[in-house]
């Protein structure tokens, strides 16, 4: 028996492999934060990509370069690579990164399943992505996959694109237990719940999200299985079933799968704004209940995205209303971030820059979220392009900016190099102006009463369109200027204190810049900088 | 929160091929298995993806018996703390709890479609198109007459809940009382206990998987209750085959526990791999007792 122990023991004492097995194998949580924010940053040039057909083909009236077949595909490829691709393993690469180290704990709880939850992602997305060359086209029914678009009139291929959904279900679920574990039981002694940084805090939230709608979206994909191969009669109104029902179900994984993707992102500007405020947190109690009243109302409000379905008009009263209530826990968290800055000793470092930006272009795209909450005014705003420049102004400038910002405020200590600061404000500035540029026009055509997902549209949308279109190359392409300041940091630079920014609090600024392979191989002693 | 002893002796494994080869297994195991229901709705005779599937389940097989096998050693050879218990204990009770919103998809579909779609078919408030599509269908539950029975035929009767169903229930109650004598076993240092009412929990969770099979070949040749029978059909065998499912995965669970339990592992303070099967086998249990209710006692 002591020989097996000595065996393991000794094994424990690795430093990283070298070579492409060290990414294959690995346990450690950096590594596989790593993993997960490269991936992450591929499925979001690839999702980029598909955009820019799309933004191409509406530059100008009329069909230009691709079939409507063919735009149907890219707009739901487009919506699902950056939500399930790009969007969510980011945030969890930045939680693998970053949870183990701020509560000071050694590892993620289950490093194995960590290492399984990743790579099951990049098996999922091929198989997602190669539907696109499959007999019959990819997936061209949108990302919310109505049916009976996705059953009755789908492609063959939406059967692998279900199981594509059912295998990224399996390493959302593992992942997110993986991270409730890791914040409930590895806690350095000492670290109650109401210390630990609000990004550890959001994470913790958004997991129980995850573990809760996950399944649900597997039984939705499972149902329109059954339907196309069983002769099951769930969406099926001839056989008793209903199409509305699926909407119900979607939307009822779909709403907090929105708040998925941004209640990270509210734990990485929490964590950003104070620094550069070089102040506390303004109402960090207040920060921790309205994010969890964000996820509680996350469940109770999915029908409005349903408004114009033929709902009975108490289902439509109760659901806006429910809906409007989410801005009050939303506003908290505004003003609260308002509150912090007021009066600190600001500077304006790239993340801050994106944390500030996060903080105006979110709540544009909140407020639009309250123009489409209302009942009647949903009736003109429903699947026009109003729908889209809200959504977009709430998860590009919203959980993109913040993944930037996070990206830019810890590469310091993940490579213990200062990044390219001028290069870091011109991309900031870059993204900035982009995605305003592609998207605020959206809002006017919307209103005007231009409809979502078409490759042809009115003349009188026309110059809207081309302004939109411009915004998005520029946008677009300037993270190609991101990717080399990540390259250029990761391969050198000025070296990076421990503390990286003065006003930075929280246990992962008391190691060593680059931060250690393993961080905390006992809890750190002394909390008294545990959080901000 | 973790005592400071327990706290610094928490094991964190070294490089591993498991993931890997468990992330290859699950991916062939769906690549295969689409190729085979593509072409299965496409009507041909053989599939391609019968290869790839079966490649993907024996890997997926494999690697999770290592796994396990893994993680049991590391056990035995005392690398684990209270604290990776609790890590254990927590992640259990997180993966149960997926396991009831899966089923909640599916029993909130049911409940929708009794109370709403039912009677809108039937042309109930303002659903003026369903009921000029079928005029003729007068709306009933259990749904044995489909709005259009020429693309699903319906059902000749419903599965009412006496016969089978009751003494299912009965067996699944019963299994969940003789795997707490099991328990007591292990608490009472007693192996010969723990090992006779556990063999018992799992014949009746076997039994109770026969009764299951008897009764769908029942309700396929004399019923025409059929999977293709409309959304009565639907529901009954989406939710009784999931819950199905569920009880052959716990079966097996509760089986390996037993020849675990025959070779002296589990003492009365380390049997987490027997207490989180015992809380799977609850939690099928409790799944039954809504569908005993609310498919066969309500819906029929």
């Amino acid at each position: 028996m002591s020989a097996v122990i000595e065996e393991y023991h000794h094994d424990h004492q690795h430093g990283p492999d070298k070579g492409i097995l060290r990414w294959v194998l690995t346990t450690n949580h950096k590594d596989i934060g790593t993993l997960y924010l490269w991936f992450s940053f591929l499925m979001f040039l690839l999702g980029g990509s598909l955009a820019f057909v799309i933004r191409a083909e509406l530059f100008q009236p009329g069909l230009q370069i691709v079939d409507p077949g063919f735009f149907n595909q890219m707009t739901t490829m487009h919506g699902l690579i950056m939500v399930f691709g790009a969007v969510m393993p980011a945030m969890v690469g930045l939680a693998n990164w970053l949870v183990p180290m701020m509560i000071g704990a050694p590892d993620m709880a289950l490093p194995r399943m960590n290492n399984f939850s990743f790579w099951i992602l990049p098996f999922a997305f091929s198989m997602l992505v190669s539907t696109l060359f499959m007999e019959g086209g990819g997936p061209n029914f949108g990302w919310t996959f109505y049916v009976p678009l996705s059953t009755t009139y789908g492609p063959p291929s939406t059967t692998f694109f279900i199981f594509a959904i059912h295998l990224m279900g399996v390493s959302s679920i593992m992942g997110a237990i993986n991270i409730i574990a890791t914040i409930l039981n590895m806690r350095a002694p000492g670290m109650t719940l109401m210390k630990m940084p609000l990004f550890v805090w959001t994470w913790l939230i958004t997991a129980y999200l995850l573990i809760a709608v996950m399944p649900v979206l597997a039984g939705a994909v499972t149902m329109m299985l059954m339907d196309i191969h069983f002769g099951t009669a769930f969406f099926d109104a001839a056989g008793g079933g209903d199409p509305v029902l699926f909407q119900h179900i979607f939307w009822f994984f779909g709403h907090p799968e929105v708040y998925i993707m941004i209640l990270p992102a509210f734990g990485v500007v929490s964590q950003i704004i104070p620094t550069f405020a070089r102040k506390q947190l303004f109402g960090y109690d207040s920060m921790v209940y309205a994010t969890a009243s964000i996820a509680f109302l996350s469940f109770i409000v999915w029908a409005h995205h349903m408004f114009t379905v033929g709902m009975p008009i108490a289902g439509e009263l109760y659901f806006m209303y429910a809906t409007m209530l989410i801005a009050v826990p939303t506003g908290v968290k505004v003003f609260n971030w308002l509150a912090t800055m007021w009066q600190g000793a600001m500077t304006f470092e790239t993340p801050m820059l994106f944390a500030i930006a996060f903080v105006i272009l979110f709540t544009i795209g909140g407020f639009s979220g309250l123009m489409v909450a209302l009942v009647p005014a949903d009736f003109q705003y429903h699947d026009s392009y109003f729908v889209v420049a809200h959504f977009h102004y709430v998860l590009v400038p919203g959980s993109v900016f913040s993944i930037m910002a996070a990206a830019y405020y810890w590469l310091p200590k993940w490579t213990g190099n200062m990044y390219d600061e001028t290069l870091g404000k011109l991309h900031f500035w870059l993204s900035f102006i982009g995605v305003n540029v592609a998207f605020f026009p959206q809002h006017f055509v919307g209103l005007a009463g231009m409809p979502r997902r078409i490759p042809d549209y009115a003349l009188q949308f026309a110059d809207y369109n081309m302004i939109s279109t411009v915004g998005a190359f520029l946008f677009g392409f300037s993270q190609l200027l991101f990717l080399f300041i990540v390259i250029k940091c990761i391969r050198g630079g000025e070296k990076a204190s421990d503390r990286v920014w003065e006003g930075a609090h929280g246990l992962e600024w008391t190691i060593p810049s680059p931060a250690p392979y393993h961080s905390f191989n006992t809890p750190p002693r002394d909390l008294s900088d545990a959080h901000s | 929160m973790a005592t400071e002893q327990s706290y610094e002796t928490y094991y964190v494994p070294h490089k591993s091929w498991l993931p890997i080869f468990a992330s290859l297994g699950l991916f062939l195991t769906v690549y295969g298995g689409g190729h085979i229901l593509n072409d299965m709705t496409a009507g041909e005779a053989h599939s391609s993806g019968t290869w790839i599937l079966l490649a993907g389940g024996l890997i997926t097989a494999v690697t999770l018996f290592s796994w396990f096998r893994k993680v049991i050693e590391e056990d035995h050879a005392r690398l684990y703390s209270a604290q990776m218990n609790r890590t254990y204990v927590w992640s259990m009770w997180w993966f149960i709890f997926s396991e009831v919103m899966f089923f909640a998809a599916f029993f909130a579909a049911l409940f929708y479609i009794r109370y709403y779609v039912v009677g809108w078919l039937g042309g109930e408030g303002e659903r003026g198109p369903t009921d000029m599509l079928w005029p003729e269908y007068t709306p009933e539950w259990p749904m044995l007459n489909t709005p259009d029975p020429a693309k699903y035929p319906g059902a000749k009767e419903a599965m009412g809940p006496w016969g089978l169903p009751l003494i299912n229930t009965i067996i699944l109650v019963s299994s969940s009382v003789t795997v707490t004598f099991a328990h007591h076993g292990i608490n009472e240092n007693k192996r010969k206990k723990l090992i006779n009412w556990l063999a018992v929990t799992v014949l009746l969770g076997v039994l109770f998987l026969a009764f299951q099979v008897y009764e769908y070949y029942h309700a396929y040749t004399a019923m025409g209750l059929t999977l293709n029978a409309g959304i009565y059909g639907t529901t009954f065998f989406m939710l009784t085959g999931f819950h199905g499912a569920h009880v052959t995965l716990g079966t097996i669970m509760l089986l390996v526990m037993l020849i675990r339990a025959m070779k002296g592992h589990f003492t009365a303070d380390n049997c987490f791999g027997f207490e989180a099967s015992v809380w799977y086998w609850h939690f099928v249990d409790v799944v039954w007792l809504g569908l005993f209710l609310f498919v066969y006692i309500m819906g029929s």
